[in-house]
């Protein structure tokens, strides 16, 4: 971030919302951000973290691993095509999948609020037991801790995982060259609205269910192929335009999206219109982007869509040049807009 | 989508943007007063598109960007009362008062809902039998007919602790207070198509006919967008100044009786600060007497105070079309979507935000 932020004495506003955290701190977007870089990047920083990426690779003797960690609190529990146990476990597995790590084992820490019902945890944990065993992976460490009633929503889940990466693999967002192809694996926004569907106050009904699904076997798939892929990203929080600006910053590359190829389902498009959501700010929980090198765009979304999760893998746009990171959407008027980052929480339009 | 695709269809814009190429001889400035058309707008670059001579100006079309700084002020005092619960749409939480925003107030402890519909807020009223639900209703006559309802309804159904503080504004006074001042350069207007279904059509006539204005009732596709343009052009070159309706689909002549009626029974017209503007005579709504005693202000014993606005902020010259927000000093610099110093940056709906969300701080993307 350059972004040279006002001191405190020309804008008093600043004053009161930077002595607390604030939900659209935890958007994914520039708010949080400015918490990674003025909180815990000054006190935490290392090479490895400095990176910011899903997950953090490192070498342990000759063996190269991922590991990553994350926390979950889903609300409602239970949505429309997942709930919190299996959205913890998929989530921390696409994190490793991503940087091209084979999960081998994952932690799980439960907070658990006083009153909260045994069957409801023992339904969580099958369906996280169900979602580890999907992507052949085991829960091998957990920990719990209660906490009075009312001081947290019922159930907050958070899972580490480690992940094996093979020894000639080199992926990150470094590696991406002006004419690559910016791939992506299904319709994007399917988790955000399903979850906001089933959220209290909101009455519209849809068939939509989350696209929560474990990504490693995808990903296996597509290193399978051959095609050089210079680096991968789920784009679960901020969405696709959230991740296309992290990986346009740390690559340096500016990124054009073509508007009109980028899959979004109707239902989706639908309750974003209801709603006043912009798609490419919404959630995934299943869905990855990947830049391929330009001559292997054809082999590498052929092994995507042999896959169940990348049945619908299309290329979205390309990297066009390098040194000038920003991302630029090409709209079907030919006219051409950055696509920029989320602020905070995106906020529902009223007319 | 079904009724969305085909108002976004690009062949049908180009076709629509080679008439106006054809139509234009002389320079034109054109405002749009509606913050869903503002978005449209930038979104798609539809001005891009349009020939050199014709300028679109955005004007106070966003209604969390004019409510004024005391109505927000007083609906954080309320907030922070330990018996209320307030309740407003997701933008207005983020709009700066005097000294933070309804999200502050949140983060202090307060209780603050974002709600989809004012009836949400009667009903979370009925539920929390303990406590006061207060309403900061905002938006134009578009939002003003679902207020009046719950208003109604908590009047009917007799319940207590619902009230509302009213920030609801009129559309045509405002545009009347932009022809009238003597800096105006705006030619044509495009009116809101959404705000006209309610009201109808025959209000901007007398605007029209006072100010030899061409004015066009426009949806907010960019099919509408352009051809609400094409039209406003076509009167232009022709020397016409005259009422059309581009949103036929949607508004009828005499608009939505029922609403109409709605809104009629519950408020009444008052003069009204307009944030970066000044007081517009008869541009508010106010509850009627008869409803005083939902209205949260009177039942909290709150007399708004004018709270100075900030001199940095230039929204008032924004949203009059006399500056466009990257003419700004403060605009990407000292105020962004994250740290606002006007309204215009919060909402999406804003000119500001919307020009920032698409990267319009600098030149356009294609000219470099």
């Amino acid at each position: 971030m350059t972004d040279k932020l006002p001191s405190a004495g020309s804008c008093p506003i600043d004053a009161p919302r930077d002595e607390v955290v604030v939900l659209g701190h935890g958007s994914g977007g520039r708010l949080t951000a400015e918490l990674v870089n003025r909180v815990f990047l000054p006190a935490l920083s290392n090479p490895i973290l400095d990176r910011l990426e899903d997950a953090a690779g490192i070498a342990l003797g000759g063996t190269r691993i991922v590991f990553s960690t994350d926390a979950f609190v889903v609300k409602p529990l239970r949505f429309p095509g997942g709930d919190i146990g299996s959205l913890a476990v998929n989530g921390t597995i696409n994190d490793l999948a991503v940087m091209g790590g084979q999960p081998v084992g994952l932690s799980a820490a439960f907070i658990l609020e006083e009153g909260f019902a045994i069957e409801d945890l023992r339904d969580f944990t099958r369906s996280m037991r169900a979602a580890a065993d999907r992507a052949g992976v085991a829960i091998v460490a957990a920990d719990t801790k209660v906490v009075d009633h009312g001081k947290a929503d019922g159930l907050y889940i958070a899972t580490s995982g480690i992940g094996i990466v093979s020894d000639e693999l080199c992926l990150g967002p470094e590696q991406i060259k002006p004419g690559d192809a910016l791939l992506v694996s299904g319709p994007v926004g399917d988790h955000g609205i399903a979850v906001m569907s089933a959220r209290e106050g909101f009455e519209f009904q849809t068939a939509l269910v989350s696209d929560s699904a474990p990504l490693n076997g995808l990903v296996s798939s597509m290193l399978a192929s051959g095609g050089s892929i210079r680096c991968m990203r789920d784009p679960t929080r901020g969405g696709l335009a959230t991740i296309l600006n992290e990986l346009a910053r740390s690559g340096g590359a500016e990124i054009v999206v073509e508007d009109a190829r980028v899959p979004v389902r109707d239902a989706v498009r639908a309750a974003c219109e209801i709603l006043g959501l912009d798609p490419f700010y919404v959630a995934c929980e299943g869905t990855m982007v990947a830049i391929v090198a330009d001559e292997d765009e054809g082999r590498v979304l052929g092994a995507m869509r042999e896959h169940p999760l990348g049945a619908q893998a299309c290329r979205i746009g390309t990297v066009t040049a390098t040194g000038k990171p920003r991302v630029l959407l090409h709209t079907a008027f030919g006219t051409t807009r950055y696509l920029e980052q989320l602020s905070g929480s995106q906020l529902p339009r009223i007319c | 989508m079904k009724f969305v695709d085909e108002f976004r269809d690009a062949a049908a814009v180009r076709m629509v943007i080679d008439s106006i190429r054809a139509l234009t001889t002389r320079p034109w400035t054109i405002m749009e007063v509606c913050g869903g058309q503002t978005h449209t707008i930038v979104r798609y670059g539809l001005d891009e598109l349009l020939p050199d001579q014709i300028s679109l100006v955005h004007g106070p079309g966003c209604p969390v960007c004019v409510t004024p700084i005391e109505m927000i002020d007083a609906a954080i005092a309320l907030a922070r009362r330990r018996e209320v619960a307030l309740c407003s749409f997701g933008d207005m939480l983020r709009v700066p008062g005097s000294s933070g925003d309804l999200f502050d107030a949140q983060a202090a402890g307060a209780e603050v809902r974002i709600v989809y519909s004012p009836l949400d807020a009667l009903e979370l009223a009925r539920r929390l039998t303990g406590r006061e639900v207060v309403f900061l209703a905002v938006g134009f006559e578009t939002t003003a007919p679902t207020t009046a309802m719950a208003v109604h309804q908590a009047a009917t159904l007799k319940i207590p602790n619902f009230s509302i503080i009213s920030a609801h504004v009129r559309v045509p006074p405002a545009i009347a207070a932009i022809l009238a001042s003597p800096h105006n350069r705006v030619q044509s207007f495009l009116a809101a198509g959404h705000v006209c279904t309610i009201m109808g059509v025959e209000e901007y006539r007398p605007i029209v006919e006072k100010f030899r204005v061409p004015i066009v009732v426009t949806g907010f596709e960019p099919v509408d967008l352009v051809q609400g343009v094409a039209m406003c052009v076509r009167q232009l070159e022709e020397g016409r100044a005259e009422l059309e309706n581009q949103y036929a689909r949607s508004v009828r002549s005499e608009g939505n009786l029922a609403a109409k009626k709605l809104i009629e029974e519950v408020f009444v017209p008052v003069d009204r600060r307009w944030r970066g503007l000044d007081t517009l005579p008869n541009s508010g709504l106010a509850l009627r007497e008869r409803y005083a005693a939902f209205d949260a202000l009177r039942r909290f014993g709150l007399a708004p105070s004018s709270a100075p606005e900030r001199t940095e902020c230039r929204a008032g010259e924004v949203l009059r079309g006399l500056l466009k927000p990257p003419e700004c000093p403060a605009f990407g610099k000292s105020c962004t979507p994250e740290h606002p110093l006007g309204a215009p940056m919060v909402s999406s709906e804003g000119a500001c935000a919307a020009y920032l969300r698409s990267g319009r701080f600098a030149a356009s993307p294609q000219s470099k």
